[in-house]
């Protein structure tokens, strides 16, 4: 797809979180917003799937481990067509089909229930297990935030990869430096995550998070290498695309007020 | 009951500020989650002694057993979904096995963590840390229960897991004669009809819906069960003995929890029929935390209903 293309996307999925959040009155916007860019290559551009029929069997698969960044992967569903834009102005709310956190069973396009972290990298190495097992040829993403890389079940998980030759797997790290409490170096280092990775035997790749030839480089690397699974350490930004809320750990979980939120949606749609 | 509302989670981080004063030698761990589990209150009053663990509850467990060894008191922190769920095995052999005296406050227990959905919604940490032996378990109905029981939890010697709530509620405790037990349950209200045993904010409910009662001319009392584990055997079966008929509610499945610690008494001692209202093993789902209560028939009205119908 073209690169202009994929950035109009984008916009248009920053602007629909935000006008579900508003709706909701509660969630994430940060973690939402770095990740816009990787959800949509992922699923514009290099993902094997049928929106039409979220079930296929031979589908690729995407965990969003870091479940609670899912207004903007609902966004992105709805955008291909897995389920009707109307629904998106209920998320979080009561009998909702958009769970606060992702639900399989309620959202048509969820491949995995999440919203505990740390625990969607063992699933994809399952999963991708299953499929070499079975000599399917779908792959497997998952979607790691890097706080949430201070679950010791993500290294239990990295090793699993190695072990059991998950070429089929690729990981994605939200790389955006912040968690809740402040940044990754002060809550939990985690640096330097991509020696940590390369001594796990996995193969590693460092990219922009919001450059889309970086992705789909990246993406197309992973794809092309066989043997080991491979990780994307995606630098990016907390709260991209709204100005003050870029780089700003307070809006991990916070919704802004009434004025603020008219900010947004005119740097939003003024972009657009 | 006065007016004001307060999130015993909020208690949780005041309390510790005040128990710091009186005993330096306490500790907090968190887990990634001061802003919400309220131990940010504590570490802006002593920063130096919060610590923040990061994203990982097992490994925290462990750093708490350790610290409790040397002679110092952690209060470890985080929700009662990665507390007592993720990092069950770890309280129960690195904390329960050596009775090692680490006090685990876990906030967010039940369905009125609201807008989160099911994966936050811990409707299981009760029956999980009741079967460890020698845990304590107290789920406080109100601000001024969840302070004493964390000065409580403080001066018993050996594991105690506190259940702290997100959802402000009203104060029910404010009496000049309130006294906080471990292992003491408190009658709120005497009835001849029917006993409500309830916990947690579900007393406060549970009193609203006894008094809905007295309305329609039944009389129904309604013990306070703060501490699960040791429940107070004597008030139970002394309330089932007096009014023939219990009820327990509970912000919790009614599996393992109150409803199966209140039968498990019973069964042995005074066998009485029970009916359990609480969260009906099904799991939770997004929605306004008052709206979900109500759903599940945990607010007054519901209690109310399935109580004075139970009665007929
Ligand atoms: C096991 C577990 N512990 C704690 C939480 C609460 N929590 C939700 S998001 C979050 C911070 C996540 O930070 P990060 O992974 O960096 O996500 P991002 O910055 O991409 O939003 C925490 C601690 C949780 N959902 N699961
Ligand atoms: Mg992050």
């Amino acid at each position: 797809m073209d690169i202009i293309e994929l950035k109009k996307i984008a916009k248009r999925i920053r602007l629909s979180t935000m006008q579900m959040l508003e709706k909701a009155g509660t969630g994430h916007p940060g973690g939402a917003l770095s990740m816009v860019e990787i959800l949509v290559t992922l699923y514009f551009e290099k993902m094997n799937i049928k929106p039409h029929e979220p079930n296929w069997k031979y589908r690729d698969r995407l965990i969003l481990s870091k479940g609670h960044g899912n207004p903007s992967y609902y966004a992105v569903l709805s955008e291909k067509g897995y389920f009707a834009k109307e629904k998106l102005s209920t998320l979080r709310q009561y009998g909702s089909i958009l769970q606060g956190h992702p639900d399989m069973n309620t959202t048509p396009g969820v491949d995995m229930s999440t919203g505990s972290l740390g625990q969607g990298l063992s699933i994809g190495c399952g999963m991708a297990i299953a499929a070499h097992m079975q000599h399917e040829k779908f792959r497997v993403y998952v979607i790691v935030g890097d706080g949430e890389l201070d679950e010791g079940q993500n290294w239990e998980a990295l090793m699993s990869a190695v072990k059991y030759k998950l070429d089929n797997l690729t990981l994605i790290v939200d790389y955006n430096k912040l968690q809740i409490n402040g940044s990754n170096e002060d809550v939990m280092g985690i640096a330097p995550l991509d020696k940590k990775f390369a001594a796990f035997n996995w193969n590693v790749i460092r990219i922009n998070g919001h450059d889309f030839r970086d992705i789909r480089n990246a993406l197309e690397m992973a794809c092309s290498t066989s043997g080991r699974p491979t990780v994307i350490i995606a630098d990016t930004i907390k709260g991209k695309g709204i100005s003050f809320m870029e780089n700003n750990p307070i809006w991990h979980g916070k919704i802004p007020d009434r004025v603020q939120f008219e900010k947004i949606f005119r740097e939003l749609e003024g972009d657009i | 009951m006065t007016a004001a509302k307060i999130a015993t989670r909020e208690s949780y981080g005041n309390a510790l500020v005040e128990l710091y004063k009186k005993h330096n030698n306490i500790i907090v761990l968190d887990a990634d989650l001061a802003a919400a589990t309220k131990t940010g209150i504590f570490k802006k009053a002593v920063p130096d002694r919060h610590y923040d663990c990061g994203i990982a509850e097992a490994n925290m467990m462990g750093i708490a057993a350790g610290i409790s060894t040397t002679g110092l008191v952690p209060f470890v922190s985080t929700f009662a979904m990665f507390a007592a769920g993720r990092a069950f095995e770890q309280v129960r052999n690195s904390i329960g096995y050596p009775h090692l005296n680490v006090k685990i406050g876990a906030t967010h227990a039940g369905i009125s963590v609201g807008e989160d959905g099911a994966t936050h919604q811990c409707n299981e940490d009760i029956a999980l840390m009741r079967t460890i032996p020698g845990m304590v378990v107290i789920n406080p109905s109100d601000d001024i229960e969840a302070r004493a029981a964390v000065e409580a939890a403080y001066n018993y010697d050996g594991p105690v897991y506190m259940r702290f709530g997100r959802l402000a509620i009203p104060i029910i405790n404010d009496k000049p004669s309130y006294k906080f037990e471990i292992g003491k349950g408190v009658v709120m209200r005497a009835g001849k009809d029917a006993t409500i045993i309830a916990t947690g904010l579900c007393v406060g409910a549970s009193i609203e819906a006894a008094e809905k009662m007295a309305q329609k001319g039944l009389d129904v009392g309604v013990i306070n069960i703060h501490t699960i584990k040791p429940i107070d055997k004597e008030l139970v079966i002394e309330a089932a003995q007096k009014t023939g008929k219990i009820i327990t509610v509970e912000e919790h499945s009614i599996i393992g929890g109150l409803g199966s610690a209140v039968c498990e008494v019973l069964s042995e001692n005074c066998p009485t029929p029970v009916l359990r209202i609480g969260v009906n093993d099904c799991f939770g789902h997004s929605g306004p935390a008052v709206g979900l209560l109500h759903e599940f028939g945990l607010d007054a009205e519901g209690i109310d209903k399935k109580v004075s119908e139970y009665l007929k």
